[in-house]
């Protein structure tokens, strides 16, 4: 019993890990059809958001809240994310929607731009690039509609970008010079560490977990709870549905299919970037981190069903589940006297590198029975 | 129109294949070995590209799982190069194989014993595992971009298997080839190097050669349709599953050769050659250099990959950000590759941007409407 609670539990905190990772992805694939390749990269991004998040909450005037910081960096993860992939869907993904290919070879393109930012660009400057981007971005769309309407509204639009562009400047050479450790780049993988409170162990029904993995698994739990009722409840989430139901029909009643890609992507980068601080909680963080992550992602996808945040969390816990039982050769504890050519072969798999090779072997042959997933869309807009 | 572009299209190629014949032919002389063995890994490269183009550029199908045929190719003559040249050490078995305690050869070793065996092996098992995977994917009709999620994951997989079996094939550390012997002669030396840069080049030509062989006529054809539109192709009474396992794991047999004269120049083959990145680079050889233009992929594969050895050794920090701006120009800006722009309306158009204008074989009405210079 102890042994199946333990063997649950790792499954459960591998698989909410894919499932926070996935959850971006599966909103901009799932809903918008976009193949995003540097979602991994907006992970990096998160996961460097806390990172750089730490270390400014160890300056004198944040230090007595040291320890919320990890909170903090849970917002401005998506945030950071967030404006990168709005960027991103302005600049490229817009003129790239109806052919899927492309926008992955694309994306793919800046994904190794981001990897190579990170690693020549110093993270204090990074840090105002982004907060420029943020103003210039957002400073337009919140002046009154009566400015927004003139005629010289493209002054306003330029004079804001030239005050982003100073402020992000402003406030890079100010983490520089205060915090030494972000004023040079390197390509060397940071360290995140844990606020004292996450840290150790708590005690479940006679088991031992460690804090940090409750932690993921709490924040996975908020950000699907979080992201199903804005997709069920609020009007935005409406017109994203409407959107994804029927493009065009949607664009004829007057939902604005712009700003609808525009927030699809920008939230589903964001979770990226949640996902991000996630991930910078279990290992080191460097520019290659989210790599590791975006084919189990996209396989979880297309396990679930696109389209389908149920079949996603279910994929998720599923692959997870399985694979911390081929992995840790858990089959064998649970059933310890099996026939010798059976345990052979459960001893042969059970590597972490193995265990891949088996769950997506195991995905591909469940594909060859249900090629669209758990949960198949269904009706007539599928079949194009 | 129409005339005018048949003349220039063979205008283009013929210079082109003057330019590339003389290259190679002048490559060993000109060139001091390093760099000459460099060009001779690119120009391998380059029939991997072939094979992408003809999957991709033909039949509409991005895999990006390329590398694992490449790597079976590579593994398949490197396996035979280590069994042939392994009488010397414990057992007569290669040497690593000491490291971990092995001292029988794993069973699927015994095969490459053959030097027979091993140079149909080098294309054939590549081909037969891209036919088996290519048909349990087509099979079921996934298409498009589950198709490339597939083949990456199918690539993942091969990665871990070959990293994680140390017993077996040596795992991360890959398995050596240019101390190798082969007809007494040592693999990595220069003389054996020239002859490999030789025999590729003559295998490139002979795979463009194989290459437009089969994008002509009704085959051809048939994979662009299929390319265009499926649905349509079914509809009309042809198996589309049939012709695109046949164009995969042709692919795939190239992509092997590919990956075993790649390997006795680069003088090893390890997982590396699965990782995700290595295969989409392939992508973009092809799509720099013109999809859908067999020669667009050659020039793609060895121009892009001499710029990078350059680029890297000059600034190796910013190759990163010029690949990765190539893969968003070439995609948002010239989706034909540089091959098919110049093929196309590319060249008249620049040209009339700056008012040279050219004589258009049309009506003038029709001229009036199309001022632009429509595509087709």
């Amino acid at each position: 019993m102890e042994l199946l609670l333990d063997s649950l539990f790792n499954g459960v905190a591998i698989g909410s890990v894919l499932l926070v990772a996935a959850l971006g992805l599966a909103i901009v694939f799932g809903l918008m059809g976009v193949i995003n390749l540097a979602h991994g990269e907006l992970m990096m991004l998160g996961a460097y958001t806390t990172y750089v998040t730490q270390l400014i909450f160890k300056l004198p005037i944040l230090k007595p809240f040291y320890n919320s910081y990890i909170i903090v960096s849970i917002f401005l993860a998506f945030i950071v994310s967030g404006v990168v992939g709005i960027l991103l869907e302005k600049t490229i993904i817009r003129k790239l929607y109806g052919s899927p290919l492309e926008t992955l070879l694309a994306t793919w393109g800046v994904s190794l731009i981001l990897q190579q930012f990170v690693r020549s660009v110093p993270l204090a400057y990074g840090t105002g690039l982004v907060i420029s981007l943020l103003i210039g971005l957002f400073l337009p769309t919140s002046f009154p509609s009566k400015i927004k309407e003139s005629i010289n509204f493209k002054y306003f639009k330029f004079s804001s970008w030239i005050f982003a562009a100073l402020t992000g400047v402003l406030t890079g050479s100010v983490i520089s010079s205060s915090v030494s450790k972000l004023s040079r780049a390197s390509a060397r993988n940071v360290d995140v560490t844990a606020p004292s409170w996450m840290r150790g162990q708590v005690e479940i029904i006679g088991t031992a977990f460690p804090k940090t993995r409750l932690m993921i698994i709490v924040i996975t739990l908020i950000s699907v709870i979080a992201i199903t009722l804005f997709l069920n409840q609020s009007a935005w989430g409406m017109r994203i549905r409407a959107v994804t139901q029927n493009r065009q029909m949607s664009d004829c009643l007057g939902i604005s299919t712009e700003k609808v890609d525009i927030i699809t992507f920008g939230i589903g980068s964001g979770l990226a970037g949640v996902a991000g601080v996630a991930v910078s909680l279990l290992g080191s963080v460097g520019p290659n981190v989210g790599g590791n992550y975006i084919v189990g992602c996209f396989m979880v996808v297309v396990l679930g069903g696109v389209g389908n945040l149920l079949g996603t969390v279910l994929a998720s816990f599923g692959i997870g589940i399985m694979t911390d039982l081929i992995g840790a050769g858990r089959l064998l504890s649970i059933w310890p006297d099996m026939p010798l050519p059976l345990s052979n072969t459960i001893n042969f798999f059970a590597t972490t590198s193995m265990a891949r090779v088996m769950i997506f072997a195991l995905i591909v042959i469940f594909l060859q029975f249900k090629p669209t997933g758990l949960f198949p869309q269904k009706g007539r807009m599928v079949e194009n | 129109m129409s005339l005018n572009k048949i003349k220039l299209n063979k205008k283009i190629v013929l210079s082109f294949w003057i330019i590339l014949i003389a290259l190679i032919i002048a490559a060993p002389t000109l060139l001091p070995v390093f760099r000459l063995n460099l060009l001779g890994r690119y120009l391998s490269l380059s029939i991997v590209a072939l094979g992408v183009d003809l999957i991709w550029g033909y039949t509409g199908l991005l895999s990006l799982g390329q590398g694992i045929f490449f790597a079976l190719g590579g593994y398949s003559a490197a396996m035979f190069l280590q069994i042939t040249s392994s009488s010397e050490f414990p057992n007569n078995i290669p040497e690593f194989f000491a490291l971990y305690g092995v001292e029988k050869l794993p069973f699927f070793w015994e095969p490459f014993r053959s030097p027979i065996f091993t140079f149909f092996a080098i294309w054939i098992i590549p081909a037969l595992v891209a036919g088996l995977i290519g048909f349990l994917v087509f099979r079921n009709r996934i298409k498009g971009v589950y198709f490339s999620i597939l083949t990456q994951a199918s690539l993942l997989v091969f990665f871990n298997f070959f990293n994680g079996q140390q017993k077996l094939i040596n795992g991360t550390n890959g398995l050596k080839t240019d101390v190798t012997q082969l007809f007494g002669q040592m693999v990595g030396s220069e003389s054996m190097q020239r002859i490999f840069f030789w025999i590729t080049a003559i295998l490139v030509i002979a795979a463009w050669f194989f290459a437009k062989w089969v994008v002509k006529g009704r085959f051809g054809n048939i994979l662009i349709g299929i390319r265009d539109d499926e649905p349509r192709v079914r509809f009309t009474g042809y198996n589309p599953v049939i012709f695109k396992t046949i164009i995969f794991s042709i692919a795939g047999g190239l992509a092997g050769i590919s990956g075993a004269l790649y390997t006795v120049q680069s003088g090893i083959v390890s997982p590396q050659f699965m990782t995700v990145p290595f295969s989409i680079e392939m992508v973009i050889w092809v799509a720099v250099g013109g999809r859908g233009t067999l020669l667009g992929a050659i020039l793609g594969a060895v121009f892009i990959n001499y710029a990078k050895s350059l680029v890297s050794e000059a600034l190796p920090a910013s190759w990163m950000f010029i690949q990765g701006g190539l893969f968003i120009l070439v995609v948002t800006a010239l989706p034909e590759g540089v091959l098919g722009w110049l093929q196309g309306d590319g060249p008249r158009n620049l040209l009339q941007r700056f008012g040279i204008k050219r004589k258009i074989e049309t009506y003038p009405s029709l001229e009036v409407n199309n001022k632009e210079g429509d595509n087709e």
